[in-house]
């Protein structure tokens, strides 16, 4: 389960677009798909390029784990079942070092609500979900 | 043709709207307002609140119900919830239809509409809709639209009774924003989108204390509003800086409060329009965004371009400036992301990171600069037409209380997000 006490995730649910990505998560590492016409990066996983529009370039390319925290927020009234048990809890945004246009959603497990160092590095962990599927996660740096 | 979306002027370069100044809104109505209805009085339903939103606009317009030949409107009555399981009612009320939404044919029969030959139920979200029946009306779909927008809120805490927000998983893209408890685009990305702003530009939460401090003054002036009816209070600052925190810094009062209401227009063309009861409110343009952002959270950058964008589009297909604009109506529903519009649109001059210093200057109805006359839908209640209602009525000279001392000659209203939104010039001026 979640580092974060209290807190159950709604598990991610792979589909036919998007189950390289869960699968690579579970082998512990991140995937992005990556546009071979004009090598730009996507995520969440997408049908065609944003950039080029082109449909079948997109191939699934290993990325490194390292981002910085670029804003954040604390949750105190979920909607969703799962989190309240576990607030207050951190929400993030992490843009990725290879490309900053890229950013990932966190919760942060290991810092204190609130507690955020806005700009400091990351690194990626997985955590996992009731189904067992792993999805990426981010802590801060030591 | 106003089907799919090839109806919508959502590109840049599509020149002077086709049909500038020769639509007009004649007619308004708005239903009784309750934060939520009670389950029992059929009358104050959506489908009874629908049918007194249509009946008082068609007969603000002066027309007869054999005079409608269009009807359009949006299942994007938020909801969130069916009203089954429970027993439902006699008929019409005998379905979801009537209780959680007012489809077209659900008030062509309520209202026992004969002439009808053009039925649209499954419009988007009031922004967009507006644009809708107006292009409809112009492209000859119809002559005489009635067009409404119910908001229903059932018995239980907002979006906690949506399924998805109650599922152990997250299929689809929400596999992609669940699991990190991201609950809701306009909520989560434009709160994120306006901490990016703060640290931009140097501005803090209470920035917005102003702005919705006078959204309620506004709102207060609204004789049909929530806030008038049943909390007749003007919101303090402290009060607002205090208020139950939802996602820090965001607080309940930086959110607008669900009702359940519903508000109807009549769109007709502008010959029809002339011999009419009320002055013409005529349509010089409409023009929508969407889309998203790049990654899993659009940016800053992205919400300011996109903006831009919108202006660019309404300017073109107008021809008017940001000059020529006197009553501004955007979407508050986060009062984070309102400002969004006031810069992307450069209302009153207002620049990129200049709107907190805007909200705490002059912008009293009575004062130089009455940015959102209306009160918004944080000061009168999450209707979301009254963007729209206030403009017609600033236009007409009958907002009362809330009238603008300044000249009130061409009104701009839309709503919802900045990156997913539909917008709408009127005018008392056809030309």
């Amino acid at each position: 389960m979640s580092m974060i006490p209290g807190l159950e995730r709604p598990a991610p649910v792979p589909n036919e677009q998007t189950k390289p990505f869960w699968d690579a998560c579970n082998a512990r590492r991140l995937v992005l798909q990556n546009c071979t016409a004009c090598s730009r990066l996507h995520y969440p996983p997408t049908q065609k390029c944003s950039q080029c529009g082109a449909a079948d370039t997109l191939e699934w390319k290993e990325v490194q784990g390292k981002g910085h925290i670029d804003v954040f927020f604390v949750i105190r009234d979920s909607r969703i079942r799962g989190f309240r048990s576990a607030q207050p809890i951190n929400f993030a945004v992490i843009t990725l070092d290879e490309d900053p246009g890229i950013n990932f959603l966190s919760n942060l497990p290991g810092t204190a609500p609130g507690k955020v160092p806005v700009g400091a590095p990351v690194n990626l962990i997985f955590e996992p979900t009731n189904t067992g599927q792993l999805l990426p996660e981010w802590q801060v740096a030591t | 043709m106003a089907t799919g979306t090839n109806w919508m002027r959502n590109r840049e370069g599509m020149g002077l709207w086709e049909h500038r100044g020769k639509v007009a809104i004649v007619g308004w109505g708005q239903s009784h307002i309750d934060r939520r209805w009670d389950g029992v009085t059929l009358d104050r339903s959506c489908g009874g609140l629908t049918r007194e939103a249509c009946l008082k606009a068609v007969a603000d317009a002066g027309l007869t119900l054999d005079d409608i030949d269009g009807l359009i409107t949006s299942p994007d009555t938020r909801a969130e919830q069916t009203w089954a399981p429970r027993p439902y009612f006699e008929p019409p009320y005998d379905s979801e239809d009537g209780l959680i939404k007012a489809s077209a044919p659900w008030i062509q029969k309520a209202l026992g509409l004969k002439n009808v030959k053009y039925m649209e139920s499954e419009a988007p979200y009031i922004g967009p809709m507006m644009g809708m029946a107006a292009q409809a009306v112009g492209d000859g779909l119809c002559k005489t639209a009635l067009v409404w927008y119910p908001m229903v809120n059932l018995a239980g805490r907002y979006g906690h009774n949506n399924p998805q927000n109650n599922r152990e998983t997250a299929p689809g893209p929400n596999a992609f924003t669940l699991p990190w408890g991201y609950q809701s685009g306009a909520m989560f990305n434009n709160l994120v989108v306006f901490l990016q702003y703060c640290k931009k530009y140097g501005k803090s939460h209470d920035g917005l204390a102003p702005l919705c401090l006078n959204l309620r003054r506004n709102g207060l002036r609204t004789p049909w509003s929530y806030y008038a009816l049943h909390e007749p209070h003007q919101l303090t600052r402290d009060e607002y800086l205090n208020g139950r925190v939802i996602e820090e810094p965001l607080v309940v009062h930086d959110c607008d409060r669900p009702v359940n209401t519903c508000a109807a227009f009549i769109f007709t063309t502008a010959e029809r329009a002339r011999d009419l009861r009320q002055k013409p409110v005529y349509v010089l343009n409409h023009c929508q965004n969407g889309g998203r952002g790049r990654s899993s959270m659009a940016t800053l950058d992205e919400h300011q371009q996109a903006c831009a964008s919108l202006a660019r589009k309404m300017w073109e297909g107008s021809g008017l400036t940001a000059r020529d604009v006197d009553i501004f109506n955007p979407y508050d529903g986060y009062l984070t992301f309102t400002q969004q519009f006031l810069e992307g649109f450069q209302w009153h001059g207002v620049k990129l990171g200049e709107a907190h210093d805007f909200y705490a200057g002059d912008i009293r109805v009575e004062g130089p600069h009455p940015f959102l006359s209306s009160g918004g839908n944080n000061g009168t209640g999450r209707t979301r037409a009254c963007l729209f209602s206030d403009s017609l009525e600033q236009l007409r000279g009958t907002a009362g209380a809330r009238q603008v001392t300044v000249r009130a000659d061409t009104a701009l209203a839309g709503c919802n997000t900045p990156d997913s939104c539909g917008f709408m010039m009127m005018s008392k001026h056809a030309n």
